[in-house]
């Protein structure tokens, strides 16, 4: 038993090893989606409330349409159909199907917060003189982004989580170093257990960052009616 | 000061403001009475330029609005505004507020705009307010914040559209109180509001607004005691 007990100890150990290399990589390629998917999705998400004509519907085509394909056919589309012509590198192909399909969802989340931001508040802003671009900045996006902030991190979280899809493309983050370890050494239970639990400790450090964000966000007396 | 010829602003097909006329000097304190609908808030809009005219033009200093000359930026640094609703900037305090418009637009330093600030919050009697945020003041002290927000602006005029409308009738005094304070320095004011012993005491003239016309206008002892018009009078047979 005891015996039994080192050998798993061991054996996890060495799971451990081979995959902490892979970790960076999954984290690159979230934190670089994600950037390009919050850059597109403000944009988009402005374009939407701006009601411009022509492009404001071709952003809701973007954002339906994006949102109505799986990851994984995204990740297809860009690494082999786009790649036949523009010829991606694994890492930015990958990076690109994430941070695009991500940036549909964030527009839809932006764009909720920005349409929650009443009237008056822009009449305020515009009355003082500011520009439309003034408004957005000091008046309207601080606003905006106690609301979206928790919905924000929680697709952060989801893509985090969704990145190992980019694996099938072979980028060797953490679920394709998992699938070559297992493949050596036929470990599957242990390999996968080591894989969850490495996904686990990221996703959960994300959430306690997450709910310190919220505090250090939040405004004595934010969100009353009457302002 | 402000020369409207003929203004118009339609909604549709119904005319909101329809071809009115009408001139303030300056320093002169001029109250708009009328129905709810009759347009009293449009045509403060339509000088803010927070509504675009569909006919006519608005003279400001030397400033033109009409529907070729749309420069209401500068317009809009001239008129300051005040709303029912104070519209304060939740997420920023009391004197943040006041500062933010100096910092951005006029491009003030923030020891002046502070400054200017705290000397205007001042005068609405909120020193003791200025770290707050808006959601922890009373109607009232929104309102008068609102006030010292529009006047560090430096705005030659300024537009009160019912600003003591959505108060309870405590705080309706103290907003009054703030804004005969600036008429008496001179301030030139186009005030809609159904306070009817504010516009005795205070107006230089009195416009009374129906369907987007002023029916009629007059100095506030002739308009209320003596109004010329059959509509005029019946308007104030209801609310006196
Ligand atoms: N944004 C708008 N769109 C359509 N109609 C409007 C709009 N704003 C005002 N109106 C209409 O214009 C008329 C005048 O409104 P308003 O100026 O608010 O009147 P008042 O302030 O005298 O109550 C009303 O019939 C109102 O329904
Ligand atoms: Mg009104």
């Amino acid at each position: 038993m005891l015996n039994w007990i080192a050998e798993q100890i061991v054996l996890y150990w060495s799971i451990f090893r081979y995959l902490i290399p892979a970790v960076p990589w999954t984290v690159l390629i979230t934190i670089t989606s994600f950037a390009l998917a919050l850059i597109l999705g403000l944009i988009i998400s402005i374009i939407r409330i701006w009601k411009i004509p022509v492009l404001s519907f071709l952003a809701g085509v973007y954002v339906n349409v994006i949102r109505g394909v799986p990851l994984l056919v995204h990740i297809f589309f860009i690494y082999f159909g786009l790649g036949k012509y523009l010829n991606f590198d694994r890492f930015t192909a990958g990076v690109l199907a994430v941070g695009i399909c991500y940036s549909a969802y964030l527009a839809e989340i932006f764009r909720s917060g920005l349409e929650a931001i009443s009237h008056g508040q822009y009449e305020a802003a515009m009355s003082l003189g500011m520009t439309r671009f003034q408004t957005l900045r000091y008046v309207v996006i601080p606003q905006s982004l106690r609301i979206v902030i928790p919905p924000s991190a929680n697709e952060f979280i989801a893509s985090l989580k969704d990145s190992s899809l980019v694996s099938i493309i072979g980028l060797r983050e953490l679920t394709r170093a998992g699938r070559e370890y297992y493949s050596q050494f036929f470990t599957d239970f242990q390999t996968w257990i080591m894989v969850g639990a490495l996904y686990l400790i990221m996703t959960l450090t994300l959430t306690r960052v997450v709910k310190y964000l919220e505090r250090l966000f939040a405004v004595k007396g934010f969100g009353s009616r009457t302002t | 000061m402000i020369t409207v010829k003929n203004m118009t602003r339609r909604f549709g097909t119904m005319a909101a403001v329809d071809e009115v006329s009408f001139d303030v000097d300056r320093g002169e304190v001029v109250v708009i009475i009328g129905p709810s609908g009759s347009g009293k808030s449009t045509l403060l809009r339509c000088l803010n330029a927070l509504e675009e005219i569909d006919g006519g033009e608005i003279i400001i200093d030397d400033f033109i609005i009409d529907k070729r000359h749309k420069d209401i930026h500068q317009i809009r640094l001239e008129v300051g505004m005040v709303f029912q609703q104070f519209n304060l900037f939740p997420h920023l305090t009391v004197i943040e507020n006041v500062m933010l418009a100096q910092r951005v637009v006029r491009k003030r330093s923030k020891a002046e705009a502070r400054n200017k600030g705290m000397t205007l919050l001042a005068q609405v009697g909120l020193t003791d307010k200025i770290d707050a945020f808006p959601a922890e003041l009373s109607g009232g002290q929104k309102q008068r914040v609102a006030i010292a927000r529009a006047l560090a602006m430096d705005p030659k005029i300024m537009l009160f559209d019912e600003v003591t409308s959505a108060l309870d009738p405590e705080m309706i005094g103290e907003v009054l109180e703030v804004m005969k304070m600036l008429a008496a320095g001179g301030m030139t004011m186009m005030v809609v509001t159904h306070e009817i012993g504010f516009a005795r005491e205070m107006a230089d003239r009195v416009l009374f607004m129906e369907a987007g016309k002023i029916i009629e206008s007059g100095i506030p002892s002739q308009l209320f005691d003596n109004p010329r018009q059959q509509r005029t009078r019946d308007f104030l047979g209801k609310v006196l």
